[in-house]
């Protein structure tokens, strides 16, 4: 297993109290693997995947408590050296803005080096003839040239292409995804995802896909994490989870989305209410409000994560 | 207001929308324009739902705001139930605003966080003079209760509602002057996806029981395809395609078109397995500088000679509008 995270844990206060953005994550990550985190908003899926490198604002934010141990070691217990060493090299991250994720006075060329000689693996010269090969990889010819721009002279998919040259620049084992295509167009979004799985799958890099389109995930992840409210409430191999959803959420979830091959005219499935206020949430289940089919012991506790079928695990107590 | 002819509420003819670029502080120059929206024509039915999708930069948002002549077009005529707004002065074209309202994308900057709800509904009864005081006041609490809001909240302002609230409140204050055509514009894409449906059916539910006309702008195609009767694919300021939605699904005619659906993921992995996709190649060009002849020519996967030379025709055929030189 090159990941395992446990009861992860992180908090951040606000006037208010303490958020539990992520309350209790577990979940694994296989060499190679296309790991999925789905979720609406607030979920906490994004915080669960940067709590792993500690690229969480501290304060306001506090990783209370849980262990990730990534190639034998476990990240949440390293000092900041130890952590930088991880950072980009054996982890790389790949952020949903292209606009705001580049420096604006730095050079492509600059950027994409940045991670090679930081962690001395290459030396100047080495890293731009290594550079010039990440842009052709990712599919920007004439790099040479191109590494002198900015990225002003970029246009927003090309800049996500640059992200995923940095991000594969030190072939990390690792690379977090954020919503990696939510700010580009369908057409290039096409493109982007063929491109960023592609090239994990040569360099036999995990991925760990974070996005709210279950469009995506149904095509690219192996293993799908749902999460709700800071919690993972069910996770299964992708076509397990598309077949045979088990959670009420999930199975909302699905049948509200609509479809482009679904009959047409047919009223779409909602789920009431509000997403859960994560300060003030009740002791239970925290899709109770929501839940079509609660009943009374769902508000004393919320259920942990269970294996129900083979691979196949739930936080529901209609399967305890 | 005068007799439209097929049932027809909206009809755009041969539309163009240049913004003008200018260099230069004190003496502007202008040294090119923005095609926005370069000859498009098109009508809406009465109680249709047309949805107009394209990418970002494909000119749906300009001719969404044409149409309620929150822009003034350069060229074109558009008919609003007979009349042509371009034709109007300010005084008629404020009393025809009252038969059509817009829905704007995102519930965060288009509530001012200043008024109260009841202030943000009732502005257009005001302004209209079609109600004031107590009598407004009722009819918010009438219109809150038709978007599925209590009507207590009415005295409270928008940063205490959560992102679908707040674009009930947006529903409310379109419906408040009873029009006959709203202008949606992405009302959902700001919106998580369970939120989502519940704007998406609302819509729905008060397009019939008001006897709605809607033009619904989107970027996504399963929104678009679900709420809309017909569908119009825009790229680069042109309309490629124009038909009804089953059609434009299960057979979709412009190589663009084609494209466009086949980058969409179907939420169901043994689909996506079977699944088909066309990759396009390279991004949106620039509308400073757009190609010549078929605009799309250099990104399409079965262009030819004259594609790069002439603009295809935007045509009918079978009930459907086409502008592609290699469909007959």
């Amino acid at each position: 297993m090159l990941l395992q995270v446990r009861d992860l844990k992180t908090y951040f206060d606000t006037r208010k109290g303490p958020v539990k953005a992520v309350d209790g994550v577990s979940y694994d990550v296989d060499r190679g693997e296309i790991v999925a985190l789905v979720g609406e908003s607030g979920c906490g899926k994004t915080v669960s995947a940067l709590s792993l490198i500690q690229l969480i604002p501290v304060p306001p934010g506090k990783i209370v408590s849980g262990q990730a141990v990534f190639e034998g070691k476990d990240l949440l217990k390293m000092n900041g050296d130890e952590i930088h060493e991880v950072r980009g090299r054996r982890i790389a991250v790949v952020f949903q803005e292209p606009m705001t994720s580049l420096n604006p006075v730095l050079t492509i060329g600059r950027q994409l080096t940045e991670g090679l000689m930081e962690h001395k693996i290459k030396s100047a010269k080495e890293a731009e003839d290594e550079a010039v090969k990440l842009l052709e990889q990712v599919g920007i010819v004439d790099g040479r040239r191109r590494l002198n721009q900015y990225p002003d002279q970029f246009s927003g998919g090309m800049r996500q292409r640059v992200m995923l040259a940095i991000a594969l620049a030190c072939r990390p084992g690792l690379i977090i995804a954020d919503e990696p295509t939510t700010a580009v167009d369908v057409t290039v979004q096409a493109q982007l995802l063929e491109l960023l799985v592609g090239l994990t799958k040569n360099a036999g890099v995990a991925l760990m896909l974070i996005t709210h389109n279950m469009g995506v995930v149904a095509k690219y992840a192996h293993r799908i994490n749902v999460m709700y409210a800071g919690r993972i409430v069910e996770r299964a191999a992708t076509k397990e989870l598309f077949k045979k959803p088990l959670h009420p959420y999930t199975r909302a979830l699905l049948s509200c989305i609509p479809r482009l091959d679904e009959v047409q005219g047919a009223r779409l499935c909602t789920i009431q209410g509000q997403p859960p206020d994560l300060v003030r949430r009740p002791p239970g289940c925290a899709f109770v409000p929501r839940c079509a089919e609660a009943r009374e012991e769902c508000s004393q506790e919320w259920p942990s994560l269970r294996e129900v079928f083979p691979e196949h695990s739930v936080a529901c107590i209609l399967y305890q | 207001m005068s007799q439209t002819q097929n049932g027809v509420l909206v009809k755009v003819r041969n539309l163009v929308k240049y913004f003008p670029v200018t260099r230069g502080l004190i003496i502007a120059r202008h040294v090119a324009d923005i095609k926005a929206v370069d000859d498009v024509s098109f009508a809406i039915h009465k109680g249709e739902t047309l949805g107009l999708v394209g990418e970002s930069g494909s000119g749906k948002t300009t001719v969404g705001k044409c149409l309620l002549r929150l822009y003034e077009p350069t060229s074109g005529q558009i008919v609003f139930d007979g009349v042509d707004l371009c034709k109007l002065d300010e005084a008629s074209l404020r009393e025809l605003r009252v038969k059509m309202q817009p829905i704007y994308q995102d519930p965060y900057s288009s509530l001012n966080p200043r008024h109260t709800v009841a202030d943000i509904v009732s502005e257009p009864l005001i302004v209209h003079g079609l109600a004031s005081g107590r009598r407004a006041r009722e009819r918010v609490d009438e219109l809150l209760q038709m978007v599925g809001l209590d009507p207590e909240f009415a005295e409270r302002y928008p940063h205490m509602f959560s992102g679908g609230q707040r674009q009930r409140i947006g529903v409310a204050r379109a419906i408040a002057t009873r029009p006959a055509f709203i202008v949606c514009d992405e009302p959902v894409s700001a919106l998580d996806v369970s939120i989502q449906s519940q704007i998406v059916n609302l819509l729905g539910d008060l397009k019939s029981q008001l006897n709605l006309t809607l033009l619904f702008i989107s970027h996504d195609l399963s929104v678009v395809r679900h709420i809309s009767n017909r569908i119009a694919v825009m790229y680069l300021g042109r309309i490629v395609e124009l038909a009804p939605s089953r059609n434009l699904y299960d057979e979709p005619l412009h190589p663009y078109s084609q494209a466009l659906l086949s980058a969409i993921p179907i939420p169901d992995p043994e689909i996506e397995e079977k699944r088909r996709r066309i990759i396009l190649k390279g991004e949106i060009p620039s509308l400073l500088n757009p190609p010549p002849g078929c605009t799309f020519h250099p990104r399409c996967p079965v262009a030819i000679d004259i594609c790069s030379k002439q603009v295809p025709e935007f045509r009918e055929i079978s009930g459907r509008w086409v502008a592609c030189h290699l469909v007959k």
